[in-house]
């Protein structure tokens, strides 16, 4: 609706743009004062040396005693540095490995001790820039990829133990291949702009009012493991959105999971044993394996840590704020039917039930509850149970292998030589049959899923 | 006897490879001078043998009739065959027929289609026994005849012979052939024998059960797999990488530390664990860490291969067959056709993986395996043994499948098992070398990949006045023991099929450009006409298409002076309704035949594409011509296998390279026909008076092609790239 | 180690290391060789016996997993579908290499077990894990189709 003074031009278009200035200095406001990973805690924080309960710091007391160059191997694994320095059967921490970002492709870096290609000529003032502040000792900033606003909170001490350890590595001749990014994100530059707003260049503050076994946990998960980088949702600056922390995001197209203590999308049903075994092997009965990236961190990181810090992290992930996903059901836990005829029709992609006949009943059978391997039993699992499908067709395109408790477990990959309709079919009819409630995964999804890591 | 001669065969050009498969001029140039029974005596199984009058037949004091089958049995139905032609001649009882098979001992078993040589292979097992064993089960039925008169003192003309008894008429007067076997033993072999007239058989052309069902179907049939011998182990290979590469070297201690691992040995192919189970071998294997030296190895990708095989196919290469002047007759056409079809690598995945057990000594090896090709695996196992010939035995077993895989120059697993026991002290300890399903697919001799480029031309009358076909791959026969093989530049093995077009075309031109690369590869069922049978037939479907023709007629009339060949066509296309109309939307129906290994097969096959370009083959008419059918429904089961094992690869197999490493790995990647995936099949034979040929591997050829000109009804979509690409099952 | 369960109606304790795949333990342990090995990644059915009575692929069920149960293999089936299919798989003249046909057949049996009239749906359902590389699958169907019917008649 006009009025005779909004009509006259001028007038409307600037109280337009200041409503727009307004918008964006408070939509800035909220990305940049956004809280950090430990806030939902809401205890006082305290400079770590003002601590003065056991510190929450460097390496479980079985290691206490260790070389400075097995501290830093432990404290490398729990900050699970090879995953990503590592591409798919090549040499570890020889970097390489592809990041496939909506703005293009990075790779990571070379962090063996190599003088021309990797960190051998890094003093430890530059290590500890490339780890605090994402400053590359001849690349300038260096992308977020690289989890140093994680990163920023590990101590001096830790960092520069990890760095001896790599530096007892054999130098490897690998180049970082170059970044394919588009403008403007190929500036590095910007990156600073970028650190100045979400990273708060800061180490570990330990919370006062939590005991020092939650701020152990809170230290791996947060300085070390990085677990939000995968499991918290970014914002539009892809920074980690805290004020829905650990409530899951999609990450190198898997879905990192709901780890919240919700109690229908996310893990307050799992007990204390199952998440144990999870994070330490991968595999929980009933729970399903990690899979694709999740996989991948607890063969490099989460298997290696002491039974204490797995316990420390745990009882810290239990405290964070529970937090409902939509697309995240609560489990169903009823078997389908026996038979193959009892399944019920499902309409999107046709084919699934013809692919699962021939590909997956001979292992996860009709019923939903395998037959024969406990372990690979679909019911009850969260991946099946995600309406979205997107790690079900990740693990029938690219397989999976874990060591479970009564002997190795190996999903074969399926990618290759079915099609992405056919991909698409099965999964839809494995959340369908198995899941609460049915995907509708598109042929095209599925194109797009194979092309990420 | 009959002994199909390679010289007097080869006067027409298309009837060179005709004869029974390509391996057959190897009698004329190759001496395996190891023909000798082997020394060591083999163990006499079976009943005790009252009446032995050949190498084939035992007649026992019971009455049985034990035939010696020197085809292995893998599923083609040869121990079945060979029993029937016998057994007719000997006018055998049927339930007292039994199959033994054959030592190795090429003088008495040789494969007469392929000279000098014991083995089995180019659908020959029927073809070069068909008059050896008639003659023997005759010359035995004669002798057992004699022996009756002989004791009733009566003429031979007076008396009957019917299902293993024979009768005197006159005095009522009966014996089973366990009765007169003995004193059948002491006359002599006659040398002379009438055969039976085609009109009185009562065993060929009917269905006989085949003899090796039950034990099939209650688990007892014995396959290598199956061997246990007692201290008998096991060993798992390690084999490079890449082709090409070697063990560098390899740190044995934990593969040793896994309970139940005897020994790490090295092998020219690899390195070996030797465990006293599968599981400890597997483990072991597991475990083992070697280190390759690749300088030498084959580093490439099948897509950088199959872009150089396009640009071969470009430039000259050597002539397989010249008709007329086809660039002319192209050149100065109204109409042309042009189109290229790409093959895989395909490997032949039997269900069985490769296995053998070796019990090697310092002056004997015993070998236990589903052989395929017996006498070339004795002599590579001396050698790699370090013994003669006659030093090696082999017991041959069910194959369980070999689709040709287990007939190779360089018998590989053969002398992998060998070269294990010999490594591991040949001291006489029985090793089974087992092969994993992943050994299989990453293990090499596949069925080579191929680029065939083709175009045609036509006359203002629409007619086909010149063809002109370039193929481009690998040898198959070049470098090994059948290089003699391969004349002027051409391997048989890589044109037949091609430079044996049946098709009346005046102007014609078939050339070969061979590629040499480290990829082992190796006949695949139906060898050549795997691939040329598939370019040819899709081909002239787009050829009658764009003459404006119906691709069967267009067919039929081309065909004119191939009677037998245009008979299947013609049956087929007849019990398929293929002038009932048009099928409704969405369906299609296309037709193919060929010729391999002489016999003749048409098929026509439905499918279905649904909204998503999904393909459901739904139905295959097949009409095949074999000469005399000798078991009806050994050829019915042996034209369905067929139709679904080249189903399967077209549809879905192939094995790719990544800078020289395979990407397939095990059933979940290197995708085969499943049950839900297998159309209705009906099979109708031709009644024939001719010599029986081969079944098979000839049903394999023609499936391909009739499923992808059906895809074309259905779609108005060629196919041109094998398997078929997965966005046409999006 | 030792794991006991009761194999083809015999109580049996097998000394084996417990992660071993059933298959291997009942081939190399137990001496039984009719279950055949396939692929040793549950992809092709080869290895198919019964474990209380439902058809699973022991190529990867570890040994561990059947203590106390039940195990039939193709040595030891005894129903009366077993017994039919057996019986149709000879009067169709179902194998050709014959490798995969115990776990056809165990395959088939249980199909039968469970449903007594199985639709051509339903034995695609029950069959398609089974590979047969010599493609007997219209005499696999026909038969279990056989089969149905004589144990109705």
């Amino acid at each position: 609706m006009s009025t005779p003074e909004n009509a006259r031009a001028g007038h409307p278009i600037l109280w337009t743009l200041a409503v727009l200035m307004a918008a964006v200095v408070a939509f800035i406001a909220y990305l940049v004062f956004a809280p950090g990973p430990t806030a939902f805690a809401k205890g006082q924080r305290i400079a770590l040396a003002d601590y003065h309960d056991k510190d929450p710091t460097g390496v479980p007391d079985e290691l206490k005693s260790a070389s400075l160059e097995v501290r830093g191997e432990y404290l490398a694994r729990a900050a699970d540095c090879a995953a990503c320095h590592t591409v798919r059967g090549g040499e570890t921490f020889a970097g390489g490995r592809a990041f496939i970002l909506p703005f293009g492709t990075i790779y990571s870096t070379n962090i063996t001790p190599d003088a021309d290609t990797g960190i051998g000529a890094y003093t430890d003032a530059d290590f500890l820039n490339a780890v605090h502040k994402g400053l590359g000792r001849a690349n300038g900033k260096l992308y977020p990829a690289m989890p140093y606003a994680s990163y920023t909170y590990m101590t001096d001490a830790d960092a520069l133990a990890i760095k001896a350890y790599l530096f007892t590595l054999k130098p490897l001749h690998a180049p970082t291949p170059t970044n394919t990014l588009a403008f403007p994100f190929n500036q590095r530059g910007l990156m600073s702009i970028w650190s100045a707003m979400f990273n708060p260049d800061k180490r570990y503050e330990p919370d006062l009012q939590r005991d020092a076994v939650w701020n152990r946990g809170a230290y791996l998960a947060e300085a070390m493991g990085h677990c939000g980088e995968c499991h918290t949702p970014r914002n539009l600056a892809f920074a980690l959105n805290n004020r829905k922390k650990f409530a899951g995001a999609v990450q190198a197209g898997w879905r990192a999971y709901n780890i919240t203590p919700d109690r229908s999308s996310g893990v307050g049903t799992w007990s204390d044993a199952e998440m144990s075994q999870y994070l330490s092997t991968g595999h929980a009965q009933g729970r399903g394996m990690a899979s694709g990236p999740m996989g991948e961190a607890v063969d490099a990181s989460l298997s290696h840590l002491q039974a204490g810090d797995l316990a420390a992290l745990m009882t810290y992930l239990r405290t964070v704020p529970g937090i409902a996903t939509d697309d995240l059901p609560v489990l169903r836990t009823t078997p389908a039917a026996a038979t193959f005829a009892e399944g019920g029709s499902f309409s999107s992609e046709a084919g699934g039930s013809a692919v699962y006949a021939g590909a997956c009943a001979g292992c996860h059978g009709w019923t939903g509850v395998t037959p024969g391997v406990a372990s690979v039993t679909l019911m009850g699992i969260r991946g099946v149970n995600d309406a979205t499908a997107t790690n079900v067709a990740q693990v029938i395109i690219h397989g999976g292998e874990r060591l479970a408790p009564d002997g190795p477990l190996n999903m074969p990959a399926f990618g290759s030589a079915y099609s992405d309709s056919e991909i698409a079919g099965v999964a839809n009819y494995v959340t369908a049959r198995f899941g609460a409630r049915a995907s509708a995964l598109t042929a095209a999804e599925v194109a797009k899923l194979r092309t990420q890591e | 006897m009959i002994r199909p001669s390679p010289a007097a065969a080869s006067s027409t050009r298309r009837d060179f490879l005709k004869t029974a498969g390509s391996a057959t001029a190897v009698a004329l140039t190759i001496g395996f001078e190891w023909l000798g029974p082997p020394r060591r005596a083999m163990a006499a199984v079976g009943s005790p043998a009252v009446f032995a009058p050949n190498a084939f037949l035992r007649v026992g004091a019971d009455g049985s009739v034990t035939v010696i089958a020197k085809h292995v049995e893998m599923g083609q139905g040869a121990h079945t065959g060979i029993a029937t032609v016998l057994a007719e001649e000997l006018d055998a009882d049927w339930k007292q027929v039994r199959v033994e098979s054959a030592p190795a001992n090429a003088k008495l078993y040789a494969n007469l289609a392929f000279g000098t040589m014991q083995g089995t292979g180019g659908s020959s097992a029927m073809a070069n026994s068909w008059s050896q064993l008639r003659e023997a089960g005759a010359k035995g039925r004669a002798m057992l005849l004699a022996a009756a008169a002989q004791e009733w003192k009566v003429p031979v003309s007076d008396l009957t012979v019917d299902k293993g008894v024979v009768y005197h008429a006159g005095s009522k007067r009966q014996a089973a052939f366990g009765a007169l076997a003995s004193r059948a033993a002491a006359l002599p072999v006659p040398d002379n024998v009438t055969l039976k007239d085609p009109q009185d058989f009562k065993l060929i052309g009917h269905q006989c059960p085949r003899l090796d069902v039950p034990s099939k179907v209650d688990g007892s049939a014995q396959f290598t797999l199956d061997v246990a011998l007692p201290g008998m182990l096991v060993a798992l290979l390690k084999r490079p990488p890449l082709f090409g590469a070697t063990v560098k070297s390899f740190d044995p201690n934990a593969a040793s530390a896994v309970p139940g691992v005897v020994k790490v040995v090295q092998v020219p192919r690899g390195v070996a664990v030797v465990a006293k189970s599968f599981w400890a071998a597997k483990q072991g294997r597991d475990a083992l860490s070697v280190d390759w030296d690749d300088s030498h190895a084959e580093k490439r990708s099948t897509s950088q291969m199959m872009n150089e095989y396009r640009q071969l196919a470009e430039r000259p290469a050597a002539s397989a067959l010249k008709v007329g002047d086809a660039a002319a007759a192209i050149k100065s056409a109204t109409h042309t056709v042009a189109a290229s079809y790409e093959f895989p690598y395909l490997a032949h995945a039997p269900m069985e993986p490769l296995d053998a057990v070796v019990k090697l000594t310092a002056g004997s090896c015993e070998i236990w395996a589903g052989d395929q090709f017996q006498t070339v695996d004795q002599g590579n196992a001396a050698k790699a043994a370090g013994l003669e010939p006659q030093q090696v035995s082999i017991h041959t077993l069910f194959a369980g499948g070999s689709f040709g895989r287990r007939a190779n120059v360089g018998s590989d697993y053969i002398v992998e098992a060998v070269s294990i026991a010999k490594a591991y002290g040949a001291d006489g300890t029985p090793i089974k070398l087992q092969w994993t399903r992943e050994d299989d697919i990453h293990g090499g001799l596949y069925r080579p990949m191929y680029f065939h480029k083709l175009e045609a031309g036509l006359n203002e009358r629409k007619e086909l006045v010149g063809w002109r076909h370039v193929i481009v791959g690998q040898s198959i026969m070049a470098g090994g023991l059948f290089e003699v093989m391969v004349k002027d530049g051409i391997d048989p093995t890589s044109v037949e099929g091609a430079s044996t077009i049946a098709y009346k075309i005046p102007n014609i031109d078939v050339e070969l450009s061979t590629t040499k690369n480290a990829v082992p590869v190796l006949w695949w069922r139906v060898v050549g006409s795997s691939h040329t049978t598939f370019a040819v037939e899709a081909f002239i479907d787009e050829v009658a298409h764009a003459a404006g023709k119906d691709p069967f007629a267009f067919r039929r009339d081309l065909l004119e002076h191939e009677p037998r060949m245009k008979a299947v066509l013609e049956l087929a296309a007849d019990k398929a309704g293929w002038n009932n109309g048009p099928m409704p939307k969405g369906k299609g129906r296309g037709i193919a035949v060929g010729e391999a290994f002489k016999t003749f097969v048409a098929q026509v096959a439905e499918v279905s594409v649904d909204d998503r370009g999904r393909v459901t083959v739904d139905r295959v008419v097949c009409a095949v011509d074999c000469g005399i059918p000798i078991n009806p429904d050994v050829i019915a089961a042996q034209m369905e296998g067929g139709i679904g094992f080249g189903l399967g690869a077209v549809m879905y197999s192939a094995i790719t390279l990544q800078d020289g490493r395979v990407e397939q790995d095990n059933f979940n990647s290197y995708r085969v026909l499943r049950m839900n995936e297998m159309p209705k099949i009906e099979v109708h034979i031709i009644p024939s008076g001719e010599a029986p040929t081969g079944v098979g591997e000839p049903g394999v050829a023609p499936i391909g092609p009739a499923v992808a000109n059906a895809i074309f009804a259905a779609t108005g979509t060629r196919v041109h790239v094998l398997p078929f690409p997965k966005s046409n099952q999006v | 180690m030792s794991t006991s369960f009761e194999l083809n109606g015999v109580s049996t304790t097998l000394d084996a290391d417990p992660a071993m795949p059933l298959l291997w333990a009942i081939r190399e342990v137990a001496g039984l060789h009719g279950t055949k090995f396939g692929c040793g990644m549950a992809l092709c059915g080869a290895c198919t016996v019964h474990v209380s009575g439902k058809p699973v692929r022991s190529c990867v069920m570890p040994l561990s997993a059947v203590a106390g149960k039940q195990v039939t293999t193709i040595e030891g089936l005894q129903s009366k579908q077993a017994k039919a299919v057996q019986e149709a798989w000879i009067l169709l003249q179902v194998p050709q290499c014959g490798y995969c046909q115990s776990g056809q057949v165990m395959s088939a049996t249980a199909l039968l077990e469970s449903n007594a009239e199985p639709t051509d749906a339903d034995i695609d359902g029950a069959m398609s894990g089974n590979i047969c590389r010599c493609a007997t699958y219209t005499r696999i169907r026909a038969a279990i189709h056989a089969a149905a019917q004589s144990i109705k008649a």
